[in-house]
């Protein structure tokens, strides 16, 4: 039993990973870039929820509408401050200016709640349901991460695949200069895109901080950096190849923890993506593009 | 004196010239202000440090800036070398050899290490490309600190002992421990002097600006600039491409050990995914493949955050805020045009030159 107790933590934990993998694999396939604030915004996402809920006292959808509608803007507001005026410069300029956002955005957390850890309640209660009498128990947190991961992945496949919207962004993606021959808005869709991978930080933040109830300013990064592992690999700029890089790199981190050492969970998992990346050096959904000459 | 100005023309002999000029000043300033007391002891406690990230920043501008392969996981050699060169000095701290050889001699084996951590991380990493090498390289950086977080090294009269996750080892009466897991280690006699950081960074600009101005360094370049054209014209672009990437990651292991023996406590979150973030920053704000730059970079950004000590808990934000600021200058149209309006100068600066010349003629 404890094996199916490790995979459903495993499924659940891969699910927030996935989540935030999709927006950092939407926003690397429009902007070409490794966005590492993105990890920052999940945080600011975990303390707008938590100040609303815990300091204003509203019910937790409120606060998940707060966290949602703040850092979508937030995201959309670092695109045009920071990433817009370098779209021109070469990939490490705006790597570093990444750098230099997540730095403010931790450093600015610091400043407003303090270092101290925020004890997180979780926005969805209810005492854990008992399955096969007793041997196995799921936390309603879990089930509801799991259904949102789905919902949010099979949402934004219609979407990218179906809506006019959605097409925009695939054309930008594959070629800026052509979309705007096509007469597709190139900034207001790359805004859209930093606005929804904003949007999906938030929603993982918010259930990141419901699962692991610690908060601080530096709770974003490592998860952030696992996601993008997992984004990595499943082949990065495809949405169900990160859906099935988090999930599979949760799975990962949970057993290789129960099983094998706690200490040396984030080395095995790590360990295992240089492994698949040797094998498919452009991750397991990823296509492969042959240079020319 | 001839011989020294046809090399200043040549832009290999500039940068070689202003690299020297700007590390020996500085010691020169530097040594004078001890001699006359005038550094407070937070800024006397940043110079090794200073050297060790000089060392950090030039090593990876190798890797970076001259074979164009971005890795985010430059620490991690810093941190083979700064326990490798630990668990060196401790040996060596017995056989009564006076403190400098201890201290070149264990650099040395930081470096060593490190190259070998290089080898073994570089032959899979250099198949990838773009930001799946980069990913890759932070991973490596992440397992080298957990497994140096469970690693335990002890030494006692029959020798080292290692062992990972637990101490399985029974140490003798005049044994110590080294490396203590996540404890990490402590007590560590602190070597490292400003003098000796010096002359490793002098080492350092030394090989690394001959081997750029070699015949290999040319073939790294010319694999960073097109690798299929230089693939067809004979170069063998993985050798070129691991040799840089290992001679990268052995002073890396160099800058390593001088930092490690500079503090009687460390552990190996010291080098973690920010320290080679830290390192990042440098070389690109100094400018990719400019080692000079690299100095500068290094130095002022391992000095700014101290001197903004003074507005406290803004340090950092306002840290952030410039190095921001920083980026979105360099590649603002406002500094093309300042560029453009200095070069229209200096050509015609060059016309009247050229032009009394004539007359003069």
């Amino acid at each position: 039993m404890s094996f199916l107790n490790h995979l459903i933590n495993g499924i659940s934990l891969g699910s927030i990973y996935a989540i935030i993998a999709l927006g950092y694999t939407m926003v690397y396939g429009i902007a070409k870039m490794l966005n590492f604030a993105h990890g920052d915004v999940i945080m600011v996402g975990g303390y707008m929820c938590f100040c609303a809920t815990t300091y204003l006292g509203w019910p937790a959808p409120a606060g998940i509408l707060l966290a949602v509608v703040v850092c979508t803007v937030l995201g959309v507001v670092i695109e045009r401050l920071a990433y817009k005026p370098l779209r021109m410069a070469p990939a490490l300029a705006v790597l570093i200016t990444a750098i230099g956002v997540s730095y403010f955005l931790q450093n600015a957390a610091l400043l407003i709640w303090g270092s101290s850890t925020k004890s997180f309640t979780s926005v969805v209660g209810g005492s854990p349901i008992p399955l096969f009498g007793g041997q196995l128990t799921i936390a309603p947190v879990t089930i509801v991460t799991v259904v949102t991961c789905i919902i949010i992945m099979v949402v934004l496949t219609l979407f990218t695949n179906k809506s006019k919207a959605g097409t925009a962004m695939r054309a930008v993606s594959e070629d800026k200069g052509a979309a705007q021959l096509m007469g597709i808005n190139v900034n207001t869709t790359i805004s859209l895109t930093f606005a929804i991978g904003s949007g999906l930080a938030a929603i993982a933040g918010v259930l990141l901080c419901s699962a692991y109830p610690t908060l601080m300013p530096t709770t974003g990064s490592m998860p952030g950096i696992k996601a993008f592992t997992a984004a990595v690999f499943g082949g990065i700029g495809s949405i169900p190849g990160a859906f099935i890089g988090g999930i599979l790199l949760g799975v990962i981190e949970i057993f290789a923890g129960a099983y094998i050492s706690t200490q040396l969970q984030n080395a095995i998992v790590f360990a295992v993506l240089i492994i698949v990346l040797l094998v498919k050096p452009d991750g397991l959904l990823g296509k492969r593009v042959s240079e020319k000459v | 004196m001839q011989k020294l100005k046809k090399y200043a023309a040549t832009k290999a002999g500039r940068d070689a010239i202003i690299s020297f000029g700007i590390v020996i000043i500085a010691f020169i300033v530097m040594q004078a202000l001890l001699a006359a007391d005038m550094v407070s002891s937070l800024l006397e406690g940043l110079l090794v440090p200073i050297c060790a990230y000089v060392v950090m920043a030039v090593s990876l501008n190798l890797t970076v800036g001259i074979l164009g392969e971005l890795s985010l996981g430059h620490a991690g050699f810093m941190s083979v070398g700064a326990f490798s060169g630990i668990v060196a000095a401790t040996c060596l701290s017995g056989t009564g050899a006076p403190e400098p050889v201890q201290l070149a001699v264990s650099i040395v084996i930081g470096g060593i290490c490190a190259a070998i951590a290089g080898v073994i991380i570089g032959v899979p990493v250099l198949r990838l490309k773009g930001d799946y090498l980069a990913i890759v390289t932070l991973a490596f950086g992440e397992i080298i600190k957990n497994i140096v977080n469970v690693l335990y090294v002890g030494l006692d009269s029959s020798g080292l002992h290692f062992s990972l996750l637990e101490q399985r080892f029974e140490l003798a009466e005049d044994g110590e421990m080294i490396i203590n897991g996540a404890m990490g280690v402590s007590g560590v006699s602190r070597l490292s002097t400003f003098v000796s950081g010096f002359v490793l960074v002098l080492i350092t600009l030394l090989l690394i600006l001959n081997l750029i101005n070699s015949r290999a360094g040319r073939a790294v370049m010319a694999v960073r600039d097109n690798k299929i054209a230089a693939d067809s014209i004979g170069i063998s672009t993985t050798r070129y491409k691991l040799m840089a990437f290992v001679i990268s990651a052995a002073f890396a292991g160099m800058a390593g050990t001088l930092y490690g023996l500079n503090y009687t406590t460390t552990t190996a979150n010291k080098f973690d995914f920010n320290t080679s973030i830290l390192i990042l920053v440098f070389v690109v704000l100094g400018g990719l493949g400019n080692i000079w730059g690299s100095v500068i970079a290094a130095t002022l950004l391992t000095v700014l955050p101290e001197m903004l000590r003074e507005v406290g808990d803004f340090r950092m934000l306002i840290y952030a805020i410039l190095l921001i600021a920083m980026m979105l200058f360099n590649n603002s149209p406002l500094k093309q045009r300042i560029l453009e309006k200095r070069g229209m100068k200096q050509m015609e600066k060059l016309e009247k030159a050229e032009q009394s010349g004539k007359e003069g003629a």
